[in-house]
């Protein structure tokens, strides 16, 4: 069962009161509409576009040294591309990574382990093996779980994941 | 006398003109420069995931304007990650001074050549995406007489480094590797 979408005002309110300043990404279809091209006028961020999604993890991972928070805003894709980069900041320099990640082509309503897509069926266990949390953002209310994934994140100084579940 | 650019020494000549400069060396240029400059408590040592040096410098230079990041970035890496010259230009970092320890060659991986070792011009390509001003240095007295100048310039820019590895810096994997040595380098950067 699919409910209510999730909407991208409620994302961005709950973005910005984690304390979050900067806005890394590379753009994702799934997110561009609701919450990329809002960014682009949202006087509460700075964007930081990138070419590749990698060279966000790292600048995510090293603002955190200057008491920085900032947020990876890619495509699943982007994050699969990226393991390398998340394996050594985030997971062995232990550096907190705050991503949000489109799941392309997911469908609402089916949990990302069943989806058709290979490549959405993988993200869940990747992160798992890497002892990653993540939470799907997909039903209006998801987005309660943003806060407390950033925080926990700069507490604990490890990566958290955001997986958008359907195209907003 | 030879006037090929030995690494160490250029990074000696460096070692005297950094104060309170970041300093984001990557792999062989990383275990030299601690080696140089162990006590630099503003040192990133980037390693880890190779090619990404230059754009932990950037989020360094963004997020600490009031700081000089100087990276020290090598040839097989920043050919991994060559986006970032975009990405970089395109931030407009003043903060920025990107050094390429061109060697051509995969040093730390049994010294391969880098794929176009003898026809990639990088300080072009600098220039091409955009950096605010690029050079190429190849002789010590050309770095020597330049470096106080670059690290007062507005940046970004781009310095390819022609030179050699001297002799084998030591390895302090556990150092440089340490999750101490990131405490140190949050604990002097946020200091006062």
């Amino acid at each position: 069962m699919s409910g209510e979408p999730i909407t991208g005002p409620a994302i961005l309110d709950q973005i910005a009161a984690s304390g979050i300043d900067y806005i890394v990404s590379v753009p994702d279809i799934t997110t561009s509409a609701a919450l990329l091209w809002p960014i682009v006028e949202d006087k509460r961020f700075r964007l930081i576009r990138v070419c590749k999604e990698d060279e966000g993890v790292s600048i995510c991972a090293v603002m955190s040294m200057a008491e920085k928070r900032a947020l990876l805003f890619i495509q699943y894709t982007g994050l699969l591309d990226s393991i390398n980069a998340l394996r050594s900041a985030g997971c062995e320099y232990k550096m907190p990574v705050c991503i949000m990640a489109g799941l392309l082509a997911k469908e609402p309503g089916v949990p990302p382990k069943q989806a058709k897509m290979l490549g959405i069926r993988i993200v869940e266990p990747i992160l798992e093996a890497m002892l990653i949390p993540h939470a799907l953002m997909e039903d209006a209310g998801d987005e309660r779980h943003i806060r407390p994934a950033i925080d926990t994140a700069y507490a604990n100084s490890y990566p958290t994941t955001l997986l958008i579940g359907r195209q907003m | 006398m030879s006037k090929t650019m030995r690494r160490d020494l250029c990074f000696k000549i460096l070692a005297k003109h950094i104060r309170d400069q970041i300093i984001v060396p990557v792999y062989q240029s990383a275990q030299e420069w601690h080696g140089i400059a162990p006590d630099h408590a503003l040192t990133y040592y980037s390693i880890g995931a190779m090619g990404q040096a230059s754009s932990c410098a950037l989020g360094l230079a963004i997020a600490r304007p009031d700081k000089r990041v100087v990276v020290l970035d090598g040839d097989g890496s920043l050919l991994m990650n060559l986006g970032t010259l975009v990405t970089i230009a395109n931030q407009k970092p003043a903060n920025l001074l990107h050094f390429l320890c061109q060697n051509g060659e995969y040093e730390a991986n049994g010294s391969h050549p880098i794929p176009g070792r003898d026809q990639v011009d990088f300080a072009a390509m600098a220039r091409a995406a955009g950096y605010r001003r690029t050079d190429t240095i190849a002789t010590l007295d050309d770095f020597e007489a330049k470096i106080a100048g670059l690290l007062a310039e507005p940046g970004p820019v781009f310095v390819a480094l022609k030179l050699v590895a001297g002799p084998p810096p030591s390895q302090d994997y556990a150092f440089i590797h340490g999750a101490p040595t990131r405490a140190a380098f949050k604990a002097a950067l946020n200091k006062g």
